[in-house]
């Protein structure tokens, strides 16, 4: 409850409920909690929506893709559908939701990160990158170009991820050989089967010196 | 035949047209349209395999925050095509009568969509969906193939009409086998295997109006998607739309419309929001199809010297208890080699299992490890190389339909293949090659499937800045359809590649089949060919009406544009575009133009076919195996998109080492239910798992086929990888494991 009594309040990205409306909501709520069930429920069918997204929601502050975000959000919203559903930031992925296909990749604080294993409120103050953030305006990042090139893809779904992890996988040092490479890429799943050119694409970026 | 286009330009490796949206993130999939008012569906499973709902406790579902409804049988609205006797509206892909979501408490398969929770977030609809409790009266059910063989049926189609594909077929004398020289019989088994593409299937479902739909929706065919929701919820065609601009991968998945669809159609209209439904990757296994888990038994008679004699092949597969999935599985064994005897019999089991779908290569690659093991066994057993034994019973016509082959460069495949592969370095004994402590084996597998068309239309457009933009509902999976149809153009307008734009993916645009069975180079390429032709032939007709001379009795195929110019015969006309269009006082020209299939089915057989080598290391402790190095050769007439095409047989042969090493959905028959449901349970090649993949391609056209010359490839990039590794297996080892995946525990 602490973080709702906060007094700083930067610009908003979404639509969220302030304090007044949550301490509004929340005396709605003690009154349901003694009403009939049939009030409540009628009372759920009017105001129950805009009532539990007060209620349930704690404020997070994320920068993703260098852009200052406050946003409200579920404790149980993870960063995947974060970013998915409420900045409709789509290019990143869901393929699993167990961390087991990679195609949700990110960045937080310049490492990989699987965000469907990772909730959103756990990045308070950290900066998260996604595909969307790579390219510098209308020039892509080496990656997407080496990918382009090599034909790196086919549906373009686990795209993204595997993007993610490569920039990831030559800045940690994991990009040294094509051995390590195929290891330290064979998080991020391609059912297309696009991997010998994946490979061709980051030994391409590696070899021309470029890191990031 | 006039003059192929082709000759006038090769075919260069073009990067991916929508490329750069797919690694920006900005492709958008089915689950990723931004709608106002958005509400979010997820679907609870029945936990029993057989049965009924006794009862559905949706209160505490229903309290719970945001949800907007909990949907079931019990309180859906009544979809109008749902037909009271057990018939579903549309007009599936397969035979009999898809589920009809939430009609009645009927249980027919574990896991079956049963109830749908909607809430103003994802995470609410989650929740609450954990809060529903159902209790059921439980009903025996039968998932095991095997112990139910017995009651494996001939599919209608067969029954009904003995020319079908799945009746019974014999070619020759029946019990020729029992007096062959050298008799081979044996029983393979293929697992379930799931298509599980990277993008979970998502339906985003929007009532525009009370009859008005429109569906963001992962499917291969927007045409057929909206045909069946207009059926099912009896409206017009022309007030359903269906979107699906980019898919993240299907494999077959997509080729029907499943009870995840209608689901969140229902629930859009009952919450009078738009709905989008993602399923689990747990759903993926259960909910939207699978290779079905398939038996077979083949007998092979030969002569001495490798002369086939018989070739006799039975096959069970399951299906569903409600739906009669059938696939080509023996298709090929009545066509590959010139045996003068054969015999199939083709048989189906319905089980309390979900419907299968044709998963890549279906049928063919189910069927192609039987008889592509089969053929090294025997070539084994009577000490012949089998790639020698295989040309040896080389056929020159199809011994099935007793036709000629429109084309057929199998040859080439074979020896270029060897080559790339270094077959030299085989031995015709197991296990005699050693790199260091691994055991080295060699081995390969052939495969084919039919060179399909299908008629399909597109609409052109020209403007004087030389701009060509194309539009076709066809759908792409992945292989890279608007790219091959902008080469296409481009080679047959001489406009650049960068100024040409082909649309596709909605069903608001002309007519497509589906993405499916290799058909679309074969079918859309010549629509656009046409549709290239008629400006063209427009372009020519005005340059000859403003008195260009040159022109009166030009035809399309001296036309070539270039950097705006008109070129006749390889000569400039003197005449831009930006001119003739201005003379003619036009912003642009434009034309719709379909292309069908012709006579010339009806008088040659046509065949892709394909040849897969692979060089394995196993290891003779641990029994690990690694594939090493796989070479895949294709005639699968022109190659239009070289770069894209490569890919793809990369892809598929990345498909066939899971097949052959890895995939395998496993069901607690006890419950019914799958106990791999996940990739960590069911695996899927990874990075570290694919090797080299040399792809090699014949391309030479085929003409007869269609007039782009191209046969088809998506199928053929899988059938005959798992058994060339399999093989490959065998060489190294002496083990022959004929039931998929040949997992270590098999070797060892």
């Amino acid at each position: 409850m602490d973080k709702h009594k906060s007094t700083e309040k930067p610009e908003k990205e979404l639509s969220s409920e302030s304090r007044r409306d949550f301490l509004k909501t929340t005396s709605i709520l003690t009154a349901i909690a003694v009403a009939p069930a049939t009030v409540a429920k009628a009372a759920e069918f009017n105001l129950g929506e805009k009532m539990s997204t007060a209620f349930e929601t704690t404020p997070v502050n994320l920068t993703v893709n260098g852009v200052k975000k406050q946003l409200n959000l579920e404790p149980r919203a993870t960063l995947l559908d974060t970013l998915r559903e409420q900045l409709d930031l789509t290019g990143t992925k869901k393929g699993c939701d167990y961390g087991q296909c990679g195609a949700c990749t990110v960045h937080v604080n310049g490492q990989r990160v699987l965000s469907c294993l990772s909730l959103a409120i756990m990045h308070e103050g950290q900066e998260v990158t996604t595909i969307e953030g790579l390219a510098k305006g209308q020039e892509l990042h080496p990656m997407q170009q080496a990918f382009i090139k090599h034909d790196g893809f086919q549906c373009g779904y686990c795209t993204p991820g595997q993007i993610m992890s490569a920039v990831a996988c030559i800045q940690e040092g994991h990009a040294n050989n094509e051995a390590d490479i195929k290891e330290f890429m064979s998080g991020n799943i391609c059912r297309c089967g696009a991997y010998p050119n994946i490979v061709k694409a980051i030994q391409e970026v590696k070899n021309g010196g470029r890191k990031s | 035949m006039t003059e192929a286009f082709f000759d006038k330009k090769d075919y260069k490796p073009l990067d991916r047209v929508d490329g750069r949206l797919k690694v920006t993130g900005t492709a958008r999939y089915s689950a990723e349209y931004a709608l106002p008012n958005m509400a979010y569906a997820v679907l609870v499973g029945s936990s029993i395999a057989k049965g009924t709902i006794k009862s559905i406790d949706s209160k505490a579902a229903e309290r719970a925050p945001g949800v907007l409804a909990v949907i079931s049988h019990l309180n859906a609205i009544k979809v109008p095509g749902y037909q009271p006797k057990g018939e579903h509206p549309s007009e599936p892909s397969t035979q009999g009568q898809p589920l009809r979501v939430f009609f009645d408490n009927k249980i027919v398969s574990n896991d079956q969509p049963i109830v749908a929770v909607v809430a103003t977030s994802f995470e609410k609809a989650r929740h609450a969906a954990t809060l529903v409790k159902i209790q059921y009266h439980k009903e025996e059910h039968q998932t095991n193939l095997e112990a139910n063989s017995e009651k494996a049926v001939l599919p209608a189609s067969g029954k009904k009409n003995p020319k079908s594909p799945t009746a019974d077929y014999d070619r020759g004398q029946k019990d020729a086998f029992e007096s062959a020289a050298v008799k081979f019989e044996a029983e393979y088994v293929l697992p379930t295997e799931v298509h599980n593409p990277m993008e979970l299937q998502a339906i985003t479902a929007h009532w525009e109006a009370d009859d008005k739909l429109t569906v963001y929706d992962k499917v291969q065919g927007t045409k057929m998607t909206q045909k069946n929701f207009a059926k099912e919820w009896n409206i017009p065609e022309a007030n359903v739309k269906c979107i699906a601009t980019f898919v993240g991968g299907a494999f077959g998945n997509g080729l029907h419309n499943w009870p995840h669809e209608t689901a969140a159609i229902i629930a859009a209209k009952q919450v009078k929001r738009p709905v989008k439904l993602v399923l689990t990757r747990e759903q993926m296994f259960t909910m939207v199809g699978y290779r079905p888990r398939t038996w077979q038994k083949i007998q092979i008679g030969a002569s001495k010297d490798g002369k086939l004699v018989a070739i006799n092949h039975q096959s069970i597969g399951q299906t569903s208890s409600y739906e009669e999935f059938t696939e080509s599985t023996l298709q090929q064994t009545r066509m590959m080699y010139a045996s003068p005897n054969v015999s199939t019999r083709y048989r189906i089991l319905p089980l309390n299992v979900a419907t299968p779908i044709w998963m890549r290569g279906p049928g063919e690659a189910t069927g192609a490890f039987a008889l592509e093991s089969a053929m090294d066994e025997v070539a084994h057993a009577i000490g012949m190389d089998p790639v020698d034994f295989r040309l040896l019973n080389y056929t020159e016509s199809d011994p099935d339909k007793n036709m000629p082959w429109s084309t057929k460069y199998l040859r080439e495949c074979y020896e270029e293949g060897k080559k790339r592969i270094g077959w030299e370095n085989r031995k015709l004994k197991p296990g005699l090659v050693r790199d260091g402590e691994w055991l080295v084996g060699y081995g390969m597998g052939t495969g084919t499937f039919g060179a399909n068309r299908n008629s399909a239309t597109v609409h052109a457009a020209l403007d004087r800045e030389g701009n060509l933009v194309m539009h076709c509902a066809i759908t792409d999976i992945g292989p890279g359809t608007g790219t091959a149809m902008v080469q296409i153009a481009s080679n047959t307008t001489g406009i650049s590649t960068g100024n040409i734009t082909f649309h596709l993916g909605s069903s608001e645009f002309p007519n497509a089949g589906l993405q499916g069975g290799s058909s679309t180079v074969n079918s859309v390429g010549p629509a656009v060919l046409a549709a290239c032709n008629a400006l063209k032939e427009q372009l020519i007709t005005m340059a000859a009406a403003k008195g260009n001379t040159a022109f009166s009795s030009a035809k399309p195929d001296d036309l070539m544009i270039d950097n705006n110019e008109l070129q006749l015969g390889g000569k400039s006309s003197k005449t831009t575009l930006g001119d003739l269009f201005k003379q003619n006082n036009m912003e642009k020209i434009e034309t719709t133009n379909e292309s069908k299939p012709d006579e010339n089915r009806n008088k040659y057989s046509m065949n892709a076919f394909s040849m897969h080598f692979a060089k394995v290391h196993v290891h003779p402790f641990t029994g690990q195996v690694q594939v090493k190095k796989i070479v895949c050769c294709a005639d699968a007439g022109t190659i239009v998109s070289p770069k894209t095409a490569a890919s793809q047989m990369i892809g598929g042969a990345t498909g066939g080492i899971g097949m052959a090493l890895t995939e395998d959905a496993v069901m607690d028959h006890r419950f019914g239910r799958y106990v791999t449901k996940d990739f960590a349970d069911y695996h899927v090649p990874v990075n570290a798992d694919v090797p080299e993949i040399d792809v090699y391609f014949v391309n030479k056209p085929d003409l007869l086929a269609d007039p782009v010359g191209s046969k088809g490839l998506g199928e053929i990039a899988i059938i005959g990888v798992a058994p060339a590794i399999g093989n490959a297996v065998f060489n190294a080892t002496g083990k022959r494991i004929r039931e998929l995946p040949i997992t270590p525990d098999k070797l060892i």
